[in-house]
């Protein structure tokens, strides 16, 4: 029962980077353990995703060929019958926005303690998980008791396996109970707009740190004089200060410019998720210890209101 | 229709601030309503004064302290409220899931709630999880990380939006009873009112208590021990401009300039 079993993800026929970095976390957590590392591929083109996800590490991948896309009462159950048939140790699920649609549910009914968000894992005669509480101002041990456990990982915290495995791919077969109570009909691209911030090679981006709409124009300004491109953190969407195509982050767009100017942005991890591919990252804030500062290039520890006229007077 | 709306309060810790043993030092705590359930008050009085819902309740788990913020989500426009709390809730650090959804689950009994409304995570200990978890003990359908809600009441469906990753929503049809975990951008929540305010004061919080509920204090055994906390460590090997403002900002033109982005 020292096994370990993590659950992969796919969206519109590829599989999500998070498949491949919860086998990474997986297969460490199984060093220690002293198990094997099984996965679970629920849906969609699972022949093709199992050979994909046959990386080294994997002892075995099992295959639930039910329904295209992803679906929570399909995934619930396909992964508490695998659960019971496999009796691991330690169940791993992504902490994205669908494994949180699964992942309590299955903890729930199984009766296993849950730990969400986890970015780091220890196995020493029991499990330990490091996880951030304060929007990551603080890091925390949480020692989880039970002989089983319930984890979901955050994303691009451990690397994604790479090389060819040897697992045995095979498929398993739950009787999947219809409940039509919950209808996935379909998707839809967020945002529209005049701009792809995408395609930006400089983008000066705001966040909570602009305080209120009135200081947008000193900003606009600052677009202006510099030819950039304005995009901003998920509050200023939110408040509906920009439209959601400006959103880059987790939920929003991935960017990779030449220069990314970040201007009142702690740096949250879902905000990083969308820039830390640019290539070069300034950052503007009063806070010294905001995390944006521990991936930015350049930074200015001061105030925007005093920095960014200085700025525009620059390119005038 | 009734709509449950679950609300936390949260501890924002202050820029800086200091770590006694595994908690932050009270001193650098400020207590707020946490943002997502925010969202999701806003919501279910929508709800209410679009027709739909009859009456909004919220349910708290917290001490005395949070009447405050909870009458912050009466003042805008909950009808009134339920808080749980017991002196076997001092003991753990950290509350696990299964003891929210024990906790939250006796209550939905005995309120019987169409519609139970939770933000997606809550600020402080960012589970993200309650929500779904309490759907699953109840029974009810359930959606996470909703960011559009529209109900349809002669179907007695609500149609909503789950905001996925990468700027992609999934369009699902979910029939209730429901519990919807609310992301934040779904609304424009409302300043409280001073008339909102002035009219929260005599609105009822119904404090209850484990026995109230049923339970006992074998309901909130956590299963997770909070062992260490820490700040991390900076990883930060950024260039930092030092000067004022008009010297600083010259150093990170001349960057601009630099990298070919700004002329």
């Amino acid at each position: 029962m020292s096994d370990v079993l993590a659950v992969t993800e796919h969206r519109r026929g590829e599989l999500r980077d998070v498949s491949f970095e919860v086998i990474t976390a997986g297969r460490n957590l199984a060093d220690e353990t002293g198990g094997d590392l099984h996965l679970a591929v629920i849906g969609g083109d699972t022949e093709s995703f199992a050979d994909s996800l046959n990386r080294e590490g994997v002892d075995a991948v099992h295959t639930v060929s039910e329904g295209e896309e992803f679906d929570h009462d399909v995934y619930t159950q396909a992964v508490e019958a695998l659960h019971a048939d496999l009796d691991p140790e330690v169940l791993l699920m992504p902490n994205s926005v669908n494994g949180l649609d699964y992942a309590p549910a299955v903890a729930n009914s199984l009766d296993l303690p849950l730990v969400t968000d986890a970015v780091g894992l220890d196995y020493d005669d029991g499990l330990t998980v490091t996880r951030e509480m304060y929007g990551s101002k603080v890091e925390t041990t949480v020692e989880v008791s039970g002989d089983q456990q319930a984890v979901t990982i955050r994303s691009a915290e451990w690397p994604a396996a790479e090389g060819v495995g040897d697992a045995e791919i095979a498929e398993f077969d739950v009787d999947i109970e219809a409940d039509d109570g919950s209808v996935v009909t379909g998707f839809e691209e967020v945002g529209g707009g005049d701009v792809d911030i995408s395609e930006a090679d400089f983008i000066v981006s705001i966040g909570r740190g602009i305080e209120e709409e009135d200081n947008l124009p000193l900003i606009e300004d600052l677009v202006e004089a510099t030819d950039a491109t304005l995009a901003s953190s998920r509050p200023i969407v939110d408040n509906g200060w920009l439209p959601k195509n400006r959103q880059v982050g987790q939920s929003g767009k991935v960017v990779t410019p030449t220069v990314y100017l970040a201007i009142g942005i702690s740096g949250a991890v879902q905000h990083v998720a969308g820039m830390k591919g640019a290539d070069t990252i300034i950052a503007v804030n009063t806070d010294p210890n905001a995390p944006i500062f521990d991936i930015a290039d350049y930074g200015i520890v001061g105030d925007l209101f005093e920095v960014v006229p200085e700025l525009i007077e620059e390119f005038e | 229709m009734k709509v449950l709306v679950t609300v936390k309060e949260v501890a924002e810790v202050a820029d800086d601030f200091e770590i006694a043993g595994t908690e932050v030092d009270e001193r650098y705590l400020e207590y707020d309503l946490n943002e997502w359930d925010d969202y999701a008050v806003e919501e279910a009085v929508q709800l209410k004064e679009n027709g739909p819902a009859e009456e909004v309740v919220t349910v708290t788990v917290g001490p005395e302290r949070s009447e405050e913020t909870i009458r912050m989500a009466l003042a805008k426009g909950a009808d009134r409220a339920v808080r749980v709390w017991d002196d076997a809730l001092e003991e753990p650090d950290i509350l696990d899931v299964e003891t929210k959804t024990t906790l939250l689950e006796a209550v939905v009994e005995e309120e019987d709630p169409d519609l139970v409304l939770t933000g997606v995570q809550s600020g402080d200990d960012n589970f993200g999880a309650t929500g779904v978890s309490l759907a699953d003990e109840l029974g009810f359908q359930w959606g996470a990380v909703v960011n559009a809600l529209d109900y349809d009441e002669a179907e007695n469906v609500a149609h909503v939006h789950r905001e996925l990753e990468g700027g992609v929503e999934e369009l699902t049809d979910i029939d209730l009873p429901a519990v919807l975990t609310i992301q934040t951008g779904i609304n424009e929540p409302r300043y409280a009112s001073l008339r909102g305010i002035r009219q929260a004061q005599s609105k009822e919080i119904a404090p209850k208590s484990l026995d109230d509920l049923g339970l006992d204090a074998g309901a909130v055994e956590s299963d997770l021990d909070l062992t260490a906390m820490y700040e991390p460590e900076s990883e930060s090997d950024a260039e930092i401009f030092e000067g004022d403002a008009s010297e600083t900002a010259g150093k990170l033109a001349e960057v601009l300039r630099e990298k070919g982005v700004a002329e």
